[in-house]
């Protein structure tokens, strides 16, 4: 099942942030998630999918890593795997447009 | 170094996990033991992933122990098909629930790491699908591809390792993990994987040998348990997987019957002091042309004669010329086996490897259930195979003729035609428990026959060379040779050589 994540609700580009609980991994991979939404004035949708309450999601897109942010809206889907803190350098790994204003 | 490492208590009643391949499971003394953590290392090609399967395999179809195959290598679709060969049919085991798969194979994917992360995904989905199957077993094939996979985060990825080990042993689990190695005889595996996580260690081989791949298994490190050392061959099987040729050195422990059986030739019945024994392994040596199939002839028929089902494998000469050689000399092969007492089987020595020769003559013995068995001869099979190699399948031979209370009657061909010693003899006769030479005796512008029990164990005999002749009724034994004596002083006084 490979159907597109294209765009979100509102026609804004769609991610997905793959966690494992609430392990300090995964809460500061949350936090970047805030700070990556706001950077883009929320015109984004990160999906948060939680391995461990939905381990078949993690099956289905073969994800090893945690915490790993990914776009499976494009084959082959586009991942970074790690440390997603650095907000230019995520933006700029899955191609939005660059902010000003980088909080 | 080793002094802060904890290690458990050997336990003498570990619970085993069979693993499907039973002269395996007889060097770890009955199998893996349960809930612990075995590598299996080997080259490319060395035969991990139908180990890892057959031990899946087993658990399923032979004791209700479902299986999960987690896979960083091939798909689970090439997997169902590249074992579905040896009988093994993997999709409808995942239909039936009793085998899961957790696809971490290569995905066409665009991948960048940065800074920490962990492997909670690799980790979640595989404790998911062992809960979800009930698991018992698991594979991991191979470890080494994760490696690869995450190639900058060495350490960060053995730290996770460790993690995955030590989650799936407290769910009970037995774990058996591959890994790849680089060289036959090289360090255990990449990455040094078994210094960590390993509770066993085992290497499978596929070594060339004198222009021939000689596979064979071992195991290395058994924690907490005993296992037995050294190398085993085994072969590849369609419809069986692994099957591992026993070491006999395990049970040598066969029972020495008393019981005689006949040679087929009175005098030598009369040399023997009664004839064979009925569960031991004779070996007649001499250079061709010393009446060698003679003696297998009369051996045959002496135990058809008796009422007993006599078997011959043929490495030598061809059905037609066994069956015409016998009728020369009074005997008729072919009423013998119209009654189903005598089974003839002709084979090339090239035609297949050493152990699948042995496999055959256990299959062949199993179906026909014979009472006595030759071999002729043995130099034929010694020279498609290392001498590793043709040793242990004398071994094992010989010990199970012996376990089936199988007389066996074995030639070997001496290269030199007077006198002298062959290599395959020096490997053959500590093997076996009697020993007949062969020899041309020379004497004046004669050539004559001479046969000598050189030796019997278990047993007096009748220490003299005896001359004899070959006529329309076979072999005739004489009176004994006292001028021949430098023609087997060369073998029988140099004990040494031969015994």
């Amino acid at each position: 099942m490979k159907e597109g994540h294209r765009s979100g609700r509102d026609g804004s580009p769609s991610l997905r942030l793959y966690v494992a609980g609430a392990s300090p991994g995964a809460q500061r991979a949350l936090a970047s998630r805030k700070r990556l939404i706001r950077a883009l004035n929320g015109a984004i949708d990160i999906q948060i999918i939680d391995i461990l309450l939905s381990p078949d999601e993690a099956e289905r897109a073969g994800i090893l890593a945690t915490p790993t942010l990914s776009d499976d809206s494009i084959d082959p889907p586009r991942r970074l795997i790690g440390d997603i803190s650095n907000i230019a350098e995520v933006l700029a790994y899955f191609g939005f447009p660059k902010k000003d204003t980088v909080p | 170094m080793t002094a802060t490492i904890e290690e458990p208590p050997v336990d003498p009643v570990l619970e085993r996990v069979k693993t499907g391949v039973e002269a395996f499971d007889d060097l770890v003394m009955g199998g893996l033991p349960r809930g612990r953590t075995t590598i299996v290392g080997g080259t490319p090609g060395s035969g991990k992933t139908v180990f890892a399967t057959q031990f899946l395999a087993h658990g399923i179809t032979a004791l209700a122990e479902p299986g999960v195959f987690v896979t960083f290598e091939e798909s689970p679709g090439e997997i169902e098909v590249n074992m579905a060969s040896f009988g093994w049919d993997l999709r409808r085991w995942r239909e039936a629930n009793k085998l899961a798969f957790v696809d971490a194979s290569p995905r066409d994917t665009d991948q960048v790491v940065v800074g920490d992360f962990d492997l909670a995904g690799l980790l979640t989905r595989i404790l998911h699908a062992a809960r979800s199957a009930k698991a018992k077993r698991i594979v991991l094939d191979s470890i080494t591809q994760l490696f690869d996979h995450f190639i900058a985060d060495q350490t960060l990825i053995r730290r996770e390792l460790l993690r995955i080990a030590t989650a799936l042993k407290k769910e009970g689990l037995t774990v058996l993990m591959t890994a790849e190695r680089n060289s036959e005889y090289g360090e255990i595996s990449r990455h040094r994987i078994e210094e960590f996580v390993a509770d066993n260690v085992v290497i499978l081989r596929n070594a060339l040998d004198r222009e021939r791949r000689r596979r064979t298994i071992e195991v290395l490190k058994m924690r907490g348990s005993h296992h037995v050392e050294g190398e085993v061959p085994f072969t590849l099987i369609g419809e069986q997987g692994i099957v591992a040729v026993p070491l006999s050195s395990l049970r040598l422990e066969q029972q020495s019957g008393t019981k005689r059986v006949t040679s087929g030739i009175p005098e030598l019945d009369a040399m023997t002091n009664g004839g064979f024994f009925r569960d031991s392994v004779t070996l007649v040596s001499g250079a061709t042309g010393t009446g060698k199939t003679l003696l297998v002839t009369h051996f045959l028929a002496g135990g058809v004669t008796a009422g007993e089902r006599a078997l011959l494998i043929g490495y030598e000469e061809s059905r037609g010329q066994l069956f015409r050689n016998a009728r020369s000399w009074g005997i008729d092969f072919e009423a013998m086996e119209t009654d189903g007492r005598l089974k003839v089987v002709c084979i090339y020595p090239e035609a297949q490897s050493l152990p699948d020769h042995l496999l055959m003559i256990r299959e062949l013995v199993e179906e026909f259930e014979p009472q006595r068995l030759a071999i002729d001869s043995l130099s034929a099979l010694e020279r498609i195979a290392p001498e590793t190699g043709f040793r242990e399948f004398l071994i094992s031979l010989t010990s199970f003729v012996k376990k089936r209370e199988i007389a066996g009657l074995f030639t070997a061909t001496d290269k030199s035609l007077i006198g002298g010693h062959s290599a395959s003899e020096q490997h053959i006769s500590t093997l076996t428990d009697s020993i007949i030479l062969l020899r041309y005796i020379q004497k004046a512008d004669f050539m004559h026959r001479g046969l000598m029990v050189l030796k019997m164990r278990g047993s007096e005999h009748d220490k003299q060379i005896r001359r004899f002749t070959i006529d329309g009724s076979g072999m005739h034994l004489g009176q004994s040779a006292e001028d021949a004596l430098d023609v087997f002083g060369n073998s029988a006084s140099d004990g040494s050589s031969v015994l």
